[in-house]
């Protein structure tokens, strides 16, 4: 390839593009850690963590400075290579999520039309993660995270990818851009807020954040499927979780908040701000809702939102064949 | 469960406000270092040895304190001086153990050992939590300004006899058969 | 696009054969998911994205898992390792992989002589075209298929379900 054809040119700026993106979502990733803390501080009367730099902003510095010089260490009960493979299933599946959200109408890493799907098999890989971690550990508690994690992220999986069938059949596509196109009239949490409940239910419960994180339930688990995790490896879970966080908002923002739609701020602007908006609302459900029993949780799952979603399914489908005009 | 379902979500959902509303609310945590914490009176913290109002020792070393003491973390050893008054010639408190229960300050029959609104002796070595007679007497009479153990007491001392003390009658005297 | 297609075919021949010759059971699930993702990446390759995706979500993460999760919750210890590892001797292998060997055979020979006449293309297959296809033409076979389902769905259910306690109405939270 000669250096500097229109072609290459193109690629690059792809690259960079890709490479922007993934870097920012990590380091959003990062920054939520400090910002959930500080939250959290400030919905329960507290200070939360201010004393690393001028009002705490080193703080997540000095983590990382932690996290990295900590020990890393492998029991010698362990499976060797899962144990060393689950982290890093964590955190890429999800990363590799992002590539489908597109961030504004010039910025996103990939156009697909099977976009929407892509989330849902990257979705479906991460139960690995916790599966062979928990399960390499070598450890009851482990065992029982994982055990916990995939029930629960099965269970809620199958409804997530159902509650977001509604907002697919009123865009006519899986590909995310299309799907913002669409909502340019009316976002979609208009007509489809039984299907944006249902997602936000299954979209917490599938990144195991509270009310929902029974996997990891300190309580009862002494932190479930990485309790054997230290140093780096520990670090990947942690930030994979956050990661989950940013990537179910960001998607939740994407279907039903018209993504980067809205008047007179830059496109990316409105990103970003109704995706901060969620990222609150999620440390918000963890500093206010207590964890509910994990039976309860999967009854809830099956009982209530299946069928909530299937109601939701079908509505949809006949509102749409009732409104369209007659074809034939 | 249906049924209970939109109850429930407004719960949920009222929780939530409510705990956002509590953004706005007075921090309950000092940022400590910084700001001074409010310490009450009366609040147990290091171990004082107070002097009367005349600026002598109040510490009879009687060892009521030690034996008072639940976990053990006063010694002591008596001492006397010439003039008739007892002194602690060395006195020990291991703060390293004290659990600032109190109960040294209750026994104590003089008002010498006194809790202080202190809390701040953090130590990088464990030796140097043990606090000599030096390290714990202070110069004035803590908490209780008048109290003077040897104007009351019938302990005869120099310059003070039997019966000289505040409220003392002089001593009777037993060989005598005369009211 | 084709060498995509034989890197992932290569891929997925070659976790297969670690399947079988896996003494780890879970090390062998493993080798099998790295499998279906490899088929994934062929049906990615040939242009029919929807599929793979669909092989993803399916097999890889959902079908995969349960097998993952019995699995892991059989406690198995070092006797099952030598248990497979007695299985893997010629006696047992031989006769199977001649059968199959046969059938190789037979395959190989019918792709050579007939004209396939398919070359893998870029083109890609919309998960519309899939769709309009299915419920079109199809309509009837998807029908089938979800009313086995249901009936696969009931029964699972009837089967689940414990005799001895009733049913838990969630009455006591929700």
């Amino acid at each position: 390839m000669s250096g500097s054809t229109p072609a290459f040119v193109a690629l690059a700026a792809a690259m960079a593009q890709a490479l922007a993106i993934l870097v920012g979502v990590v380091l959003l990733a990062a920054v939520m850690t400090v910002v959930e803390r500080r939250l959290l501080g400030l919905w329960q009367d507290r200070h939360g963590p201010n004393r690393v730099g001028p009002a705490g902003s080193l703080q997540l510095v000095a983590d990382m400075i932690k996290i990295l010089f900590k020990e890393d260490w492998i029991p010698p009960f362990a499976d060797r290579p899962l144990f060393v493979l689950a982290p890093v299933i964590a955190m890429a599946s999800l990363l590799l999520s992002f590539m489908i959200i597109p961030l504004t109408p010039t910025w996103g890493v990939a156009d697909w039309h099977i976009g929407l799907l892509f989330f849902f098999a990257m979705a479906g890989i991460n139960v690995y993660a916790v599966l062979l971690g928990g399960w390499s550990s070598g450890n009851k508690y482990a065992l029982l995270g994982a055990m916990r994690a995939t029930a629960q992220t099965l269970s809620y999986e199958v409804f997530m990818g159902l509650s977001l069938m509604g907002v697919v059949a009123l865009a006519g596509s899986f590909n995310l851009r299309e799907i913002v196109a669409a909502q340019q009239g009316l976002w979609f949490i208009v007509p489809q807020f039984l299907g944006f409940c249902t997602f936000l239910v299954a979209g917490v419960a599938v990144t195991h954040r509270h009310p929902f994180d029974q996997p990891e339930a300190e309580q009862e688990l002494a932190d479930g499927y990485h309790i054997e995790y230290s140093g780096m490896k520990f670090g990947m879970f942690f930030i994979g979780e956050y990661i989950g966080m940013v990537l179910v908002s960001a998607l939740i923002v994407t279907l039903f908040f018209g993504g980067w739609l809205g008047p007179w701020l830059p496109p990316f602007a409105w990103f970003a701000l109704k995706t901060g908006a969620l990222l609150v609302l999620f440390v918000l459900l963890r500093a206010a809702l207590p964890r509910p029993r994990h039976d309860h949780v999967m009854s809830f799952g099956w009982r209530v939102c299946l069928p909530l979603t299937l109601i939701n399914l079908l509505v949809t489908g006949a509102a749409i064949l009732w409104l369209s005009p007659a074809t034939d | 469960m249906w049924t209970s379902l939109i109850p429930a979500t407004w719960s949920q959902l009222r929780t939530l406000g409510m705990v956002f509303r509590h953004a706005f609310r007075r921090r309950e945590t000092v940022n400590y270092p910084d700001e001074a914490v409010y310490l009450p009176p009366r609040f147990r913290g290091r171990i004082v040895l107070t002097r009367d109002p005349d600026g002598e020792e109040r510490c009879v070393a009687c060892n009521l304190c030690a034996v008072a003491c639940p976990v053990d973390c006063i010694a002591l050893e008596k001492g006397e001086a010439e003039d008739g008054r007892w002194y602690p010639s060395s006195f020990r408190i291991n703060f390293s153990r004290c659990i600032y229960c109190g109960l040294c300050e209750e026994a104590c029959p003089t008002s010498a050992i006194q809790l202080t609104p202190d809390f701040e002796m953090s130590e990088y070595r464990r030796q140097d939590l043990v606090y000599e007679k030096e390290d714990l007497l202070i110069d004035g009479p803590g908490k209780d300004h008048d109290y003077h153990f040897y104007k009351v007491a019938g302990l005869a001392i120099a310059g003070k006899d039997k019966g000289e003390a505040r409220d003392e009658k002089p001593p009777r005297d037993v060989r005598t058969l005369l009211p | 696009m084709e060498l995509a297609f034989y890197a992932s075919g290569l891929v997925a021949v070659l976790a297969t054969l670690r399947v079988i010759t896996s003494t780890n059971p879970i090390h062998a699930l493993l080798y099998l998911i790295v499998s279906l993702l490899a088929v994934a990446m062929v049906f990615f390759a040939l242009g029919a994205p929807f599929a793979g995706a669909l092989e993803v979500i399916v097999y890889a993460g959902a079908i995969m898992v349960l097998f993952v999760f019995v699995v892991m919750m059989l406690n198995l210890k070092e006797t099952v390792t030598a248990q497979e590892r007695a299985w893997l001797g010629p006696r047992t292998w031989a006769g199977p992989s001649l059968l199959a060997a046969v059938l190789l055979v037979v395959l190989i020979a019918v792709l050579w002589r007939g004209d396939i006449g398919r070359v893998i293309a870029g083109d890609t297959l919309t998960a519309q075209a899939v769709g309009t296809v299915l419920f079109g033409p199809w309509l009837l076979v998807v029908e089938l298929a979800a009313v086995l389902l249901l009936a696969a769905l009931v029964t699972a259910s009837h089967v689940g379900r414990s005799a001895s306690r009733p049913p838990d109405d969630g009455s006591d939270g929700a």
